[in-house]
Parts: C-alpha cells; structure tokens; sequence
C-alpha cells in the first residue's frame, strides 16, 4: 500500500530522516517509535506531503505522494492540534471535513454515532469550541475526524498522548477493529510501548531519523522494545 | 524579588513578537509612535497658547480644570471597555515559592504603568510646564499635576474594582450623561463645581494629599479584593466563550465552495482580530466624509479619488491582505485534506466581492455630494471587486506570517510583512494615477471610465487570472506551511 524508497531530510547539514526502504502492505497496523526527534513526525509529514524529502519518494496506493493529489481522498490523518479549526466547534469541525470528504449531513451525523462511547459524552453538544476543549479532548475530535469518509490509509502521531485511561483502551479497540478485516492500513506513531505493542502487528523503531528495528509483533516484542531503550 | 520581576517584564517587553518583525515594519512603527507623541506633546504645550488665543479673556488653567472632571468621567468609561487587569503574566509564578500578597502587588503595580496612564500624561506635563514658565505659582502648577497623576492612578484602580460589575458602568453612564444634562439645561454648573476643585488644588497643593488617600483606599481595596482571587478558576483563568451558532445553511446554495464560505464566515466572527477588520470596515465607509466635505479637495479629484476608492474597499484592503495568514494555524490540516485549491480561494474571493458590493450599497447617501462624488464612488466600487479582490489573493501567495487568531485586533501587525506595503502600489496608486492623468488630459469623464474599466477587465478576465493565482499558491505550499507552522 505505501513504499517508503530512500527518504533523507536534511536542514542545513544536520540530516534529520534517512530511510531506506519500508514496504507496508494493505491493511497492515504499523507502529513507529523512537525518542524525541527520532524523525517520527517528520516521516508522516513527508508522507502526507507537507514536508518535502531531501531525497526518495514516498508512494501511497501506486501514488507518488509528491506529484498527484489523489491519494488525499483516501487518507485520513491526525498530526496534531493544528489540525483543528479552533474557532468551530465539534459538530461544525466534523459537518466541514464531512463536506470535503463528500458526506452529507446525515452521514456524519451516522458516522459519529459509532463513536458515542469513544466521545464519552465530552465532544458532541458541548457549545464550546474546539480551541476551548482540553487536550485530550481536542485529541478525540481529531482522531475521529481522520477516520471520516472510509479512508483506506489513517495516520495517526502520538494518538495515546492526553487521553485517559478508558479513551485508550477504546481507541485500541477502534484500531484492532479497523485493520480486522484487512482492508485498512494505519500507520501510528507513539510513546509507549506497551499500546503500540498491542495494537500493531509491525513495529519500526527509529534512531536519530535511521531505522534501527524492523519488527514483526510478537510475546517477545515488548521485552526487546522496553530493553532497547532502557539504556 | 523586586529586581527578579524587573527583569521579566524587560524580556517580556523585547522578546514580545513586536520586535521579532522586519526592519521595515519596526521604521514604520517607530514612526507612528513618534508621530503619536509629537502630536500629543505639540498639543501640551500648544494647548495653553491655543486656549490663550481663542478665549482671551480666560484662564487656560481654570478652562482646563472646569473640563478635568468629563475627562475623568470619560476616562473611565474608556478604561471599562479597554483596560484588563494583567493577571495572567502571574500564572507561571504561582507555584513559585513567592508570597501571594508580593505578586499581587507586582500586579497591581504593573498595571500602574500601563499605557492608559502614561498617554494622558504626554498632554498634562508639558500644560504643567509651561504653566510655570508663563509665571504661574510653581507650587500651585506642580501640587495641580501630582494630584493629576493621583486622579489617573485612581482611575486606574477604580476601574479594576467595578470591571466585574456592569452595575458600575451604568452608573458612571449615568452619571455622566446626567451631569452633562445638568449642565445643557443650565440647572447646574457642573463644570463650574470642578473647576473649583481644581483651582483649589492649584492655590493650595496641599489639597493634593487628599487624592494620595483615595489611591491609597482604591488600591487597598484592589489588594484585598485580588488576594483573594489568585487562584485558577478566579481572576487567573482563561475566559470561555459560549459558544454562539447562527444557521448558515442558505451559504449551501453555493455548492463546492459552501464549506468555505460557512468557514470564513465563523473565522471572521468568532476571532478578535477578525472581527475588528470586519466592523472596521465599516468605519471606511465614512472615510469620504473627511474629504468630500472640504472644499480644498474639491479641487484636487484625485485626492477624491483615493477617499472612494476607500469608502467601498475597507473589507477588501484589510481582509484581503491577510489571505492565507488568516488560515495559518490550521493550514497543515487543510493542506492534507482533498478539494481543490480553487475552491478554498474561490470562497475568499466571493466574500470579498459580497462584502463590497454590500459596502457600495451602503454608500448610496453619498449622492448627497452630487453625482460625480457618486460616480466616483461607483467607479472606485468596480475596481475594488474587479481588479483588487483578485489582486489581493495574487498577493496573498506572497504572505509568510502566521497570525494567531486569538490576539486582539487593535494595533496587531502579525502578519505584517513587506507583501503589505507593496501591495498598496497596485491597489490605490494606480488607479488614483490612471484617473489623475486621463482626468487631467483628456478630461470629461474619462477618469471614471478607465478606473472602472480595469476593474470590468480583470472581471472578465477572473478564470485566466484565478488559474494563474491558483498556481501560485500550489507552488508556494511547502514554503507556506513551514512559514505557517513557527510561532509568530
């Protein structure tokens, strides 16, 4: 589904992403992690053509993200909060990213039902605005909204990072749940080792924007993650 | 600990984004602020040669001294709507180990410093001064502006203590209007009764002290009142707004380009800055007024030009200009999302041309100036929504700053780049030149002509020029988000 073909990233001398090659087949769960500036965040915005590569490209569905828009139609992202419009609120964020993602009003209004439980009652009805929402909440409007308009391809950075206890184990649900059938590929970013371990059946551990691990998830993986970084 | 909160308010002053802008800007600012306070210095010290000259047979002091208690009464009624307690700064300091009665004095104590109390001062030292070179009692003059400065501080707290209370505005609007009533009718001569007070102080300074009382009462009361009030969910919290939805459904006729418009429409009216470019707007249209009433510009119509030009362009100019910027704190998002460029720009450009059209509507009473005041009106009117609504979004591929939508409006050049003041070339310079020269040498009404047919022009020519723009914007994406995505 995506082929990442020798990404570099430089800025000035200091080179921040130098990926060989990752090859994710459709409807895997991949996880990415690494310490502060390991090049997480830099990977899924070169991916989402935010950030152009130094070298390489990046292809998503047989689309070289760089040179067609098309993938967008099937890719739902949440980087972070700037990917909010702060001045709406949850119900007109949802109704505007619906109308580029061509659903109508009932559609949406269909689509979030599902996520009652995941919502906890925190995000539909509020009368607040989203830039007013706590964290953790600006956090569930985001990741709801990538999954809106049947995406095939959802990225995700840090989606555990701000939530509570109950909203992680829902979220790790909502992703087992989408890669259930093989159909949808999600790639997430995250801190900790535990969740990622779980939820994703590949895990890629970056270093100073090098890939140092490629892992197939297994009972083993947790020990060789926690061990790898316990330094 | 003193010296400590000294030097925080040095760093917060300089490293405040005012300062991380462009030379050209921080030139331009360091202008207007010298222009600001050369005309409130000239009017100081001119003030008393002026009153001298126009009431002769007055004392300059005691007219002054019979207006001081408007001034006041004004004053605090301005405060009221403008000046906020600067609690916030204190948030990172309240797990410290600091005492909370010293920060609240460093609070307090900051905003007896604020620009509300040191503007008033630009007019009263220099009247003072030169009160005491025209042989005034230099006691009297010196004792008159201590107990000044005591009334400003005054203010200043009174205002902190009935913020909260819109009892307390009324009061003081009543007040107000009752004491100007009073003395309309000529049942009281208020400003007589304050002069007094004044011309007291200015023969006996010693009355003075009284006003060192009330500020130290106001002030107290202040501290108490706040002490109490240093906590997170009281006065160091940040307001919520609820939130006020209006049904913007009839924007769904508009098809592609309804989602945006939806969205521009709640930008413009639930953020600050935003909201001050959308009602300043309308102040424009009154722009005419200065000029059409004066008879020196009846002879120079290109100056004529330039203030219609004006009367219909507010929104354009000062919303235009900002395009993308205005969207910059959620570009990346938008940038990921899938729709065409065209439609994001369409929408911009739309509610440009609405809002002048509805502007140029608005402006029709200026018939009352004849015809050719509103001819000029109409031509300045095409041009606008012809040639600058799809100027300025040319020129917005050029913008690279990011303005955080939930500052204030007043005065905020985030945002501001070179982009704006090159921009002004085009948009007023040209056609003002263009009406001047065909005005000038071809005469009859050929200047109106040729300014609005560039402005039909460009509207014929939108499809040709919106693809161009488009383009523009595509290829200036990485640079933009990136630019989008530092701190402003």
């Amino acid at each position: 589904m995506i082929t990442i073909d020798t990404i570099s990233k430089k800025y000035g001398k200091t080179e921040v992403l130098n990926v060989e090659n990752i090859e994710i087949p459709k409807g895997q769960s991949f996880g990415l992690v690494g310490n502060n500036g390991a090049g997480k965040t830099t990977l899924f915005n070169i991916l989402l053509d935010l950030i152009r590569p130094t070298t390489g490209l990046i292809t998503n569905n047989n689309i070289v993200v760089s040179q067609s828009e098309d993938w967008k139609n099937f890719t739902g992202s949440f980087i972070d909060e700037s990917f909010l419009i702060g001045y709406l609120t949850a119900e007109e964020y949802f109704e505007f990213i619906g109308d580029l993602r061509g659903m109508n009003k009932v559609d949406v209004q269909k689509f979030l039902g599902q996520f009652s439980d995941f919502f906890n009652g925190e995000i539909i009805g509020k009368k607040k605005y989203l830039r007013d929402l706590s964290k953790g909440n600006q956090k569930k409007a985001g990741i709801v909204a990538a999954m809106m308009g049947s995406p095939k391809v959802i990225i995700l950075d840090e989606p555990f990072a701000n939530l509570d206890p109950t909203t992680q184990i829902r979220l790790k649900t909502i992703i087992k749940k989408l890669t259930e059938n093989k159909e949808i590929t999600v790639l997430i970013s995250s801190h900790d080792l535990t969740h990622i371990t779980e939820v994703c059946e590949r895990i890629v551990v970056l270093d100073k924007g090098v890939l140092v691990k490629d892992l197939k998830t297994s009972t083993a993986t947790l020990k060789e993650l926690e061990s790898y970084f316990s330094v | 600990m003193i010296s400590h909160f000294l030097k925080l308010e040095w760093k917060q002053f300089f490293r405040s984004s005012h300062w991380q802008k462009g030379i050209a800007i921080k030139i331009v600012m360091a202008f207007l602020a010298l222009y600001f306070i050369v005309v409130f210095l000239a009017i100081g010290v001119g003030g008393y040669f002026i009153l001298k000259k126009q009431f002769p047979e007055q004392d300059p002091l005691q007219m002054v001294n019979s207006y001081l208690l408007y001034a006041l009464l004004g004053d605090l009624i301005f405060r009221y709507l403008m000046q906020k307690l600067p609690v916030m700064n204190i948030k990172p300091l309240l797990i410290l180990p600091i005492k909370k009665s010293k920060l609240v004095h460093y609070v307090l104590a900051k905003s007896s410093i604020s620009f509300f109390n040191i503007l008033g001062l630009f007019f009263y030292i220099p009247f003072a001064v030169v009160l005491m070179i025209e042989g005034y009692a230099i006691s009297g003059a010196l004792g008159w502006l201590f107990a000044i400065i005591l009334m400003i501080q005054s203010a200043n707290f009174l205002n902190f203590l009935i913020n909260k209370n819109t009892i307390a505005l009324g009061v003081i609007s009543v007040v107000l209007a009752s004491l100007i009533g009073l003395q309309n009718f000529g049942i009281y001569d208020v400003t007589a009764l304050g002069g007094e007070v004044f011309d007291a102080i200015y023969t006996n300074p010693i009355y003075s002290l009284i006003g060192v009382v009330v500020l130290a009462v106001l002030y107290n009361l202040n501290f108490k009142q706040l002490k109490n009030l240093v906590y997170l969910d009281e006065a160091v919290s940040q307001k919520v707004v609820a939130v006020k939805s209006a049904d913007l459904s009839f924007a769904n006729k508009l098809g592609d380009v309804a989602p945006f418009i939806k969205n521009d429409i709640r930008l413009i009216w639930r953020n600050k800055r935003t909201k001050t470019v959308f009602l300043m707007s309308f102040l424009f249209l009154f722009y005419g007024l200065i000029f059409f009433t004066q008879e020196t510009y009846k002879e120079i119509p290109a100056m004529l030009m330039f203030a219609s030009l004006f009367v219909t362009g507010g929104f354009a100019l000062n919303y235009g200009q900002f395009i993308p910027a205005w969207d910059s704190a959620h570009y990346k998002m938008l940038m990921s999302q899938s729709f065409k460029y065209r439609k994001f720009l369409e929408s911009k450009w739309i509610l440009m041309v609405v809002m002048t059209s509805f502007l140029y509507v608005l402006s029709f009473p200026y018939l009352y100036f004849g015809v050719d005041i509103f001819l000029m009106i109409t031509a300045g009117a095409i041009f606008n929504i012809g040639f600058n609504s799809l100027f300025l979004l040319f020129a917005g591929s050029f913008n690279r700053k990011k303005i955080d939508l939930n500052k204030s409006g007043f005065g905020n050049t985030q945002g501001t780049s070179a982009t704006q003041f090159l921009i002004i070339l085009p948009l007023m310079v040209l056609p003002i030149l263009l009406f001047w020269l065909f005005n000038e040498l071809v005469g009859a009404n050929s200047g109106y002509i040729v300014v609005a047919a560039i402005g039909v022009i460009s509207l014929l020519c939108k499809k040709y020029a919106m693809n161009f723009i488009e383009k523009k914007y595509i290829e200036n994406k990485y640079v933009m988000i990136n630019a989008f995505g530092k701190e402003a």
